[in-house]
């Protein structure tokens, strides 16, 4: 440092002419680039290696070498076939099920002034910090086979069994997955609404548009930004969600996540599980670029 | 008591922008109170049908509530408002058939120019084949037409203030809200839109406005009728030559305009007392020996011997440009006289002699609470 500014202060008072001096200070500093190499170290170490020999696992079939056969090999399997279909219909109904009760409860704690709006809005806050199969376990003790609400039609009708068994049904991990990740969908939607020129609703209602068209053509036009950032947060979420579908016990329900655990740990065919965790992330991966892109557009 | 500009020529035809909705403002006894706090008392007022009436006062004095009682944003307590003779008081924002322009435009900012214009007409399901001749008819009457394809962000404060005026009108409203409009703009763009708004309401005669502000020069320029309004209640109302040169409040005349307000007694009849000076000003009923207060503009008082002379020692001296303004403390009171710029102004701490003629004077009845607004 202290050469650097000597350099500088002196140079002006040399004589004109090419003449031979101590080299530019900038280039005595250490290139930007270096200070990259932790953090990218560190990523590539703790993700990216790991990611690598996820793909790598996926190419090598047990046979060894490398060979697209366990694609062709999963790819052809009805198993995940049907899981694939399960996954994007679970995560896309997820998505737009937070996506309209996350409006409507943000709207309502935005907009409508009731006592205690606040601690709800608070709480919001508080339920993203939850895990998810904390909601799950919740969602049991009211809905399980041996939860409160069958309790409740048993006792009152003397029934051997109660009527709620949607739990371990596709439904259940639905309103499981609904229930867990609408805050998500609220949070961004809550700091959009703040954000909200509240005069504009007011002027609004003064030109004669009724609460409806003020929503639709006022309130909603300036949410898609927060609507758009949360959608595709619970859409890529709930592709990767894991810890509710094990939890609601749903048999049935075999999403790639499970599919990956299934064919990983319980099967052991580790080329079977990569080449789906494979295709998870490029799920993943391409909603999320679609997400960009699609948010560059719309100037969010 | 209104008395509207005629229509100058080459404005719209008769009909053309003329309001749909009925015109006039009443307020009968509207108290609007939050929890305990009662912020408009009482507010007995009524603005004629194309009257531009100014809410003039300091924050907090109630006039914005007014006119938020007026749109249906605050329900009161007690008392009713009328719009065109009808009662609106339980009656939705939505379905009063009003037009507002408030502080900040509030233009919707997803929407180009003339979708903000049109906004207004489609929720009143006016014809599709009609929404874009009164979207132009509305933009052509503030000087926009040309934006129409505009996003209010491409746009100037005074741009988007036009817009929002345009929006307003394009509903054809019977009464126009104007809630502080000139506030967010510089003092330049502000003149010419108090200009705008002048012609706006001569070729719109039949609109009342409503226009809510704490700047006096917006309320004298604009207004037909001005009503002062001060903690929560109306504390004047009346013209602005009549507010001005007539007061009938301390408040009134330090809020609207600079005044000089002395203590005084009242002597006998045309006669008052100031410390040891005798005033011949007019008394009207006062009883003599009733304390009083006595107004006098700054512009309205010379300098050098004359009636009324009082005779103190200069505090400060401001030069404005065209005029100079002496501030002179004579028996522990303050004088300011406003005289034409002085070629060799008085230094601080000369005698000074300033005068006024006894009709310049208004005698008040002396207020209980500290004039606001009294000042440079």
């Amino acid at each position: 440092m202290t050469t650097a500014t000597t350099a500088t202060a002196v140079a002006p008072r040399t004589p004109a002419g090419p003449v031979p001096g101590p080299a530019p200070a900038r280039s005595r500093s250490v290139p930007a680039w270096v200070w990259a190499l932790p953090p990218v170290a560190v990523l590539a170490l703790a993700f990216l290696y790991p990611l690598a020999l996820v793909v790598q696992q996926s190419v090598t079939p047990d046979e060894g070498g490398v060979s697209l056969d366990p694609y062709a090999d999963v790819f052809a399997s009805e198993v995940f076939r049907s899981a694939l279909t399960t996954t994007v219909w679970l995560a896309v109904g997820s998505t737009v099920g937070c996506l309209v009760l996350g409006f409507v409860l943000a709207l309502v704690i935005a907009f409508v002034p009731f006592p205690g709006g606040k601690a709800v809005a608070r709480f919001v806050d508080v339920f993203l910090s939850f895990p998810s199969f904390l909601i799950t376990l919740a969602l049991l003790f009211v809905y399980g086979s041996v939860g409160m609400a069958n309790g409740l039609w048993t006792d009152v009708t003397g029934a051997a069994e109660g009527p709620f068994h949607f739990l371990t049904t596709p439904w259940g991990v639905l309103l499981a997955e609904i229930t867990y990740f609408t805050p998500f969908v609220m949070r961004p939607l809550l700091a959009a609404f703040s954000q909200l020129d509240t005069s504009q609703l007011e002027v609004a209602s003064s030109l004669g548009a009724g609460p409806v068209r003020i929503i639709r053509q006022v309130i909603l036009p300036e949410a898609l930004p927060a609507l758009a950032a949360g959608g595709s947060l619970v859409l890529v979420m709930c592709l990767n969600e894991f810890g509710i579908v094990l939890f609601t016990g749903a048999k049935g329900v075999t999403t790639l996540p499970m599919l990956v655990y299934s064919k990983a740990i319980l099967e052991s065919d580790y080329p079977a599980a990569c080449v789906v965790a494979v295709v998870n992330i490029a799920i993943s991966v391409g909603l999320y670029s679609l997400y960009r892109v699609v948010s560059r557009r719309a100037g969010a | 008591m209104s008395a509207p500009a005629p229509a100058v020529p080459g404005a719209p035809t008769p009909g053309r922008t003329a309001p749909a909705a009925p015109s006039g403002i009443r307020f009968e006894g509207v108290t609007v109170a939050y929890g305990g706090n009662v912020v408009l008392d009482r507010l007995d007022l009524t603005v004629e049908p194309g009257e531009v009436m100014a809410l003039l006062g300091p924050s907090g004095s109630g006039k914005t509530t007014a006119l938020r009682a007026v749109a249906g944003f605050v329900r009161p307590a007690s008392g009713r408002v009328f719009l065109g003779g009808r009662d609106v008081t339980a009656l939705p924002p939505h379905r009063r058939g009003i037009g507002m322009v408030v502080q900040s435009y509030a233009l919707f900012p997803h929407l180009k120019v003339k979708d903000n214009v049109a906004f207004g007409l489609k929720a009143h399901r006016t014809p599709k084949a009609e929404i874009p001749g009164r979207v132009t008819e509305a933009l052509e009457l503030v000087g926009m037409a040309a934006y129409a394809e505009r996003h209010p962000r491409e746009l100037s404060g005074g741009q988007q203030q036009r817009v929002a005026i345009a929006r307003a009108l394009a509903i054809r409203p019977g009464v126009l809200l104007l809630d502080e409009p000139l506030s967010a703009l510089d003092a330049r763009l502000r003149s010419g839109m108090l200009a705008e708004l002048a012609r706006l309401h001569r070729e719109l005669p039949d609109v009342s406005i409503l226009y809510v502000t704490h700047d006096q020069v917006e309320a004298l320029t604009l207004a037909d009728r001005i009503a002062v309004m001060d903690r929560a209640r109306l504390q004047d109302c009346g013209t602005p030559q009549e507010l001005y040169r007539r007061p009938r409040t301390e408040f009134t005349a330090s809020f609207v305009g600079n005044a000089n307000l002395l203590p005084v007694t009242v002597a006998g009849e045309g006669a008052v007392g100031f410390g040891g000076h005798a005033l011949a000003v007019p008394t009207g009923t006062a009883a003599p020996g009733a304390t009083a207060t006595l107004c006098v503009r700054p512009h309205l008082v010379g300098l050098g011997d004359g009636p009324n002379a009082l005779t103190g020692s200069v505090t400060e001296v401001q030069w404005r440009g065209s005029t100079h303004r002496v501030h002179a403390d004579v028996d522990g009171h303050r004088l300011m006289a406003d005289l034409r710029e002085l070629r060799e102004p008085p230094a601080l701490g000369d005698p000074v002699t300033l005068h006024f003629a006894a009709e310049d004077a208004v005698l008040l009845p002396a207020g209980a609470s500290e004039p606001a607004g009294v000042g440079p």
